[in-house]
């Protein structure tokens, strides 16, 4: 099953990447991250690696491990 | 036997200086009086598999000029002062980037648009740097077609030597007037390694090249490593010519085209058993301050002569430091100054 | 411990140097800047890459690129690149440049450079504002935009109309390939990247001159989320520089 990293420190909080995952798995999690924002973070759920969120994403933030 | 003349104008002679150099890339604009240069690089350009663009500016040309240093060629812009103007900007990044080139200057009676008269108006702009920031620029001022094609020459040399941009200051006369001109001579490309340049990473880190120095101080440093350079050039790189100056009570000083007539007035004016000398500088940044300075200390007067309203006069000044008396003499907007009218002025100083 | 699955999407290419970018969260410079570094990779052109970096947000783009930069003073980019092509022809050069470096001051530089046909690539990114200096009116600013300096909104009577210079520039015979494209959801931004790599491989193949226009957000100063701003370019914004190829071969 295919998995998604978040590098939450370079997490700019744009949450480009939620609105761009098909299966909706992704949300702003409750910590506060060394930029002072609520970074996000995978919510669980069948990721099928498509990637959306790693190609949308502006700060290369995300690694998609298929 | 004297190596072979042919009878060149001033502008042709300073594109054959630069091809001679090495020169690979120009970069241009119309404007009088320097069309003859633009057109003979046209020419030249092409036969020697080198690059020529009439650009749509002369803003734009000399950042071609700067794209062309960055990639590693000899890279040429020419211009007249309201085209020198825009070039400004330019000359201050190349500056800031170390990059070597040589820009020339076949200057126009100004401000404004002026007229196509020759004219000394741009030294300051010269040598005071006209752009933004503490930079300098090696300038030379040739007062023959030889000199054009010599001093062309060495600028490549020099820029190269120094990384730095270096201005050939013509004017319109020289620019378009026919004088015999020697091309062969031993004239030495100097070879410098630009490990610097752009090429594409290839086998080694990628090159930056840029003027923004945004870290704490960044700035300041690079100033410090620019200044240092300078004071190198100002120590090393001066040239100057001087005639009768060990026993003379009035020292003319001019440059260019000018500093000929001059040359005449003096010899008009010994022939009359006045005790009169000239300076002539070459380099006009690095200035020859310590041999006016020494000369002061030797005569009472100094008679600085230009197609302006005064500018080198002061830089003779700041040389001079009130060793001695300097008077100016000056025609405007395209004036030239005549061997009588230099002769009255020595004749009421002397 | 499960072993770490093989096929990881590699996010930053081998031509981006692994910086934290100072752009705003949101904003399209860092997704334009790692689709060049992609295409520069599956082109393998990295150690013959020239880029030329605009004035403006992107101007340390140089910190963010792992090949040759140089940095034109504002809107000269253009006219450095064609500099530095003509030295190197066998060199790939591309300028990279924003809506105020191209469309307002650097006018003259690009067509010039386009109409001569110059075999460069250039990447044009419109985000219809002045980043660097705090939000003022760009040439592509639209009608009734506000910004720092059309405080009540573009008057088209009195600021002009919002410029297309795709459209201008596709009349010039020089010019073979242009395309706008947009980043504002995953699917543009693949296409955007197909975008810039047939702008490169355009130059590659010797073709001529050629540009991408990028749509891009500045939630910053367009008083935006950056989810809001994604809506504003699929709507009034694509709406004026509609998506898609300008100029083909």
């Amino acid at each position: 099953m295919a998995k998604i990293k978040i590098d939450k420190e370079r997490c700019k909080g744009c949450y480009l990447c939620i609105a761009n995952c098909p299966k909706g798995l992704i949300k702003i999690s409750g910590r506060i991250n060394i930029k002072g924002i609520k970074p996000v973070e995978f919510s669980g759920g069948k990721c099928t690696g498509c990637g959306m969120c790693a190609i949308i994403c502006p700060d290369c933030g995300i690694k998609v491990i298929r | 036997m004297a190596g072979k003349k042919i009878l060149m104008c001033g502008n042709d002679a300073c594109g054959e200086g630069a091809v001679m150099a090495g020169c690979t890339f120009y970069a241009g604009y119309p404007i009088t009086p320097q069309n003859e240069l633009t057109a003979y690089m046209a020419k030249r350009m092409v036969e020697i598999n080198g690059t020529f663009i009439q650009a749509e500016s002369e803003t734009a040309a000399i950042n071609m000029v700067f794209g062309a240093a960055v990639a590693g060629a000899r890279a040429m812009t020419s211009s007249s002062s309201p085209g020198v103007s825009l070039k400004q900007e330019g000359i201050s990044y190349l500056a800031a980037c170390e990059l070597p080139c040589v820009i020339v200057n076949i200057q126009r009676g100004g401000p404004g648009l002026g007229n196509i008269a020759p004219a000394q108006g741009d030294y300051f702009q010269s040598v005071k740097g006209g752009g933004h920031g503490d930079y300098k620029v090696i300038v030379l001022a040739p007062s023959s077609v030889q000199e054009l094609l010599e001093h062309t020459f060495t600028a490549f040399n020099l820029a190269d030597k120094y990384r730095n941009p270096a201005l050939i200051l013509g004017d319109g006369l020289l620019g378009q007037m026919m004088e015999p001109v020697e091309l062969e001579g031993r004239r030495q490309i100097l070879k410098v390694e630009k490990p610097w340049t752009l090429t594409g990473c290839k086998g080694r880190a990628p090159n930056v090249i840029k003027s923004l120095l945004l870290g704490d101080g960044a700035l300041e440093e690079h100033n410090k490593k620019l200044q240092a350079k300078y004071n190198t050039i100002k120590a090393t790189e001066v040239r100057a010519q001087s005639f009768n100056i060990a026993d003379s009570d009035l020292i003319l000083v001019a440059y260019g085209s000018v500093a000929r007539t001059a040359k005449a007035a003096m010899s008009k004016a010994r022939a009359k058993g006045l005790k009169v000398g000239l300076v002539r500088p070459i380099t006009l940044w690095p200035f020859p301050a310590k041999l006016l300075e020494e000369a002061a200390g030797r005569t009472k007067k100094f008679l600085v002569v230009e197609m302006s309203a005064g500018q080198m006069v002061e830089d003779v000044m700041l040389s001079v430091k009130g060793k001695a008396e300097v008077d100016f003499y000056g025609r405007m907007g395209g004036g030239i100054p005549t061997e009588e009218e230099i002769m009255e002025k020595i004749e009421a100083l002397i | 411990m499960a072993k770490e699955k093989k096929a990881i999407i590699e996010t930053i290419p081998r031509s981006m140097r692994d910086a934290e970018t100072h752009y705003c969260a949101g904003c399209g410079h860092g997704i334009v800047h790692r689709l060049v570094c992609e295409v520069v990779d599956e082109l393998g052109i990295r150690d013959k890459t020239i880029a030329v970096a605009p004035v403006g947000c992107a101007v340390l783009a140089y910190d963010y690129w792992d090949f040759d930069v140089t940095e034109a003073a504002h809107g000269r980019t253009p006219a450095v690149a064609t500099g530095i092509k003509r030295v190197r022809p066998n060199n790939i050069v591309f300028t990279y440049q924003g809506d105020g470096d191209l469309a307002a001051i650097g006018t003259a530089e690009i067509i010039h450079a386009a109409n001569r046909g110059e075999n460069i690539t250039v990447i044009f990114v419109n985000n219809g504002v002045y980043g660097m200096t705090g939000g003022q009116m760009a040439p592509t600013t639209l009608a009734g935009q506000k910004t720092a300096t059309t405080l009540s909104g573009r008057n088209l009577r009195r600021e002009g109309y919002p410029i297309k210079i795709l459209e201008m520039l596709a009349v010039l015979p020089g010019v073979k390939y242009l395309e706008r494209v947009s980043v504002h959801s995953a699917q543009d931004v693949l296409r955007a990247k197909r975008a810039i790599k047939k702008s490169f491989k355009t130059q590659v193949d010797n073709k001529g001159f050629s540009m991408i226009e990028v749509l891009s957000m500045c939630p910053t100063y367009w008083g935006l989320t950056p989810i809001q701003s994604v809506d504003r370019i699929k709507g009034e914004m694509s709406n004026y520089y509609p998506i898609g190829v300008v100029k083909s071969y």
